[in-house]
């Protein structure tokens, strides 16, 4: 462990993010269609933030953006007052469909970002090595993604999105597809490897107890066009342990973003379905099956 | 890695479990039972398969000796132990040695250029939209065109008989490989793309380490097929135009009232097709270990 300690190295607190005035908005016949409006977000060098919202309102295109792969129709993307244009090493990436090179072993995958870097063979293949040894993953460096399970998959996407030293992470909805165990497991991982690396992560999910239990930070975002509806600050003591998800102080944020995203879910659902409308939805079928019914 | 954060109430009972035991030497009667037991269905596709192709020949040899005529007439259709007397004269006549060597070479020559120009091309296409809009055209006009309705184009365009046979062994293979290769371009998935760049991967070394991959099933799939066009188009010519090689065999022999001889070519091409493709596919496996069951 003395030694992975060594070969990562860690590196001055960098990676703020700063999101200004950003909107954007995509063109169709019908014409320009509002994803994201008037939002400002940002990321302190080091801290946890993450986004949640209903599905569909833009979290994820916020996250493309400060990725580079979406440019904002106005405002501004900065990492450490650098403007955002176009992907780079600087800011890694974690996809909820894993995406894993599939034609690549376990290690090639971790390895590739450091290849791209020009490092070279034996190097590059240490330090993949000491990376995977991070994640528990080095009996399978031979391995090819296929025969991995999503947690181990999701891993190695971690790993390898960690692997050339990132100033941020960026993750989009990473343990969405995983069981409920692997994912608290996951979480764990993830705050490890986060804390061992001072990095900035901005993380997008739709958990709400995820988002609670590793953020410093969570924006809660408004139905489409997305624009921040909340910041709440999480106080939670580090290191945090699971059993603090049924601590008072957790259910009482859980309950606030819980009315937060329910509000905004509603209106994403076109604003017709009421709480009254919804009782409605509860037919009593008086012990009758549906079809004796129909 | 982890660290069990939960109270240690929760006992875990040791369950023995049920794993291999390598070391205990088994008798090779017992060794012999497991392997056919785990075999069992492929030794049972083999079995039939072999009882399948003994009964085609059966019934062969018994249209043939009954030279029955049902509608089809198999009067002067050659029985299997007459074709297989002509095999075993013409293994031992350098003539149709020749023929067989002349035909593969053909083949090799005119399906590798298809693969060297068909893949790039396809690759290329599919990557920069300005060359696909270009070249898709022309390409989509010729390609219905069958191999053999170039033989008198390519009569007229190639100084040699011999060139102009590997040009339509080549057209005949040519457009699948390019077809396949442009279809799996279009399959790549983006996300992985998006991946790369963000691990600072250049354009050069995106179509090298994702495009080119990505797309690599889908142009085995092109070569696989191209082989066995290639063949159709190289038989063709070969009974149009030739002079020797495999299809000229089949023709001249038909033309000089050697009727096993011509079941002796069938049988020929059939197995020279059936090779080329297992080499594909052989050559595949090895190129794509990742897709190894």
């Amino acid at each position: 462990m003395i030694q992975a300690e060594r070969q990562v190295d860690v590196r001055p607190p960098l990676g703020h993010i700063e999101v200004e005035d950003f909107a954007l908005s995509y063109e169709t016949i019908e014409g320009s269609v509002e994803a994201v409006s008037n939002t400002r977000i940002h990321v302190k060098p080091g801290e946890f933030v993450s986004i949640v919202g209903p599905s569909g309102c833009g979290k994820s295109t916020l996250l493309n953006a400060v990725a580079g792969f979406l440019k904002p129709t106005s405002g501004k993307v900065t990492v450490d007052g650098e403007a955002v244009n176009g992907p780079s090493a600087e800011r890694g990436m974690v996809f909820q469909q894993y995406s894993l090179f599939p034609w690549k072993t376990v290690r090639e995958n971790v390895e590739f970002g450091l290849k791209m870097r020009g490092m070279p063979r034996a190097q590059r293949e240490r330090a993949a090595r000491t990376l995977l040894g991070l994640a528990g993953l080095e009996a399978f460096e031979k391995h090819y993604p296929e025969r991995l399970s999503g947690g181990m998959k999701q891993r190695v996407g971690i790993v390898r999105a960690l692997a050339t030293g990132p100033k941020v992470l960026l993750l989009d909805e990473p343990f969405g597809a995983l069981d409920a165990q692997t994912r608290v497991i996951m979480q764990q991982i993830l705050t490890n490897l986060w804390q061992r690396l001072k990095i900035s992560v901005l993380f997008v999910t739709h958990d709400i107890d995820e988002a609670i239990f590793l953020s410093d930070r969570v924006y809660c975002m408004t139905a489409r066009p997305g624009s921040i509806k909340a910041e709440i600050p999480i106080p939670l003591e580090r290191p945090r342990q699971q059993s603090m998800m049924m601590s008072s102080e957790f259910l009482a944020l859980k309950r606030g973003l819980m009315s937060l995203i329910r509000e905004e879910s509603l209106k994403a659902m076109g604003g017709e379905i009421t709480d009254l409308g919804m009782q409605g939805l509860n037919i009593d079928l008086h012990g009758h099956s549906l079809a004796e019914i129909l | 890695m982890l660290r069990q954060e939960e109270p240690a109430e929760i006992v875990v009972k040791e369950e023995p479990i049920a794993v291999a035991t390598p070391e205990r030497r088994r008798s090779f009667g017992t060794l012999a039972a497991r392997w056919y037991r785990l075999n069992k269905e492929s030794l049972r596709a083999v079995a039939i398969g072999a009882i399948s192709l003994f009964v085609f020949l059966v019934v062969w040899h018994l249209l043939t000796t009954y030279r029955v005529v049902l509608f089809v007439r198999f009067t002067n259709v050659p029985a299997p132990l007459e074709v297989y007397a002509s095999f075993t004269k013409a293994i031992h006549d350098p003539k149709f040695l020749m023929h067989i060597v002349l035909s593969c070479r053909r083949i090799l020559i005119g399906f590798s250029l298809a693969a060297v120009v068909g893949v790039p091309l396809g690759l290329v296409m599919g990557r920069f939209k300005l060359i696909h809009e270009i070249i898709f055209p022309v390409a989509e006009v010729l390609r219905p065109i069958p191999a053999i309705a170039w033989v008198p184009m390519a009569i007229m365009l190639w100084p040699t008989n011999e060139q102009s046979i590997v040009f339509i062994t080549f057209l005949g293979s040519f457009f699948p490989i390019l077809v396949n290769t442009l279809h799996g371009m279009s399959l790549v998935d983006p996300v992985l793309v998006r991946a790369a760049q963000c691990l600072g991967a250049r354009e050069s070394s995106i179509f090298r380490e994702v495009y080119f991959p990505a797309s690599l099933p889908h142009i085995f799939t092109g070569l696989t097929v191209g082989m066995g066009v290639a063949w159709v188009s190289l038989i063709a010519a070969e009974m149009i135009s030739g002079q020797y090689g495999i299809g000229y065999f089949t023709w001249e022999a038909y033309s000089l009232v050697q009727y096993a001889d011509i079941a002796l070519g069938m049988i020929a091409i059939g197995v020279l097709g059936l090779g080329s493709s297992l080499l594909i596919r052989g050559a595949g496996q090895l190129v794509m270990p990742w897709r190894m069951k």
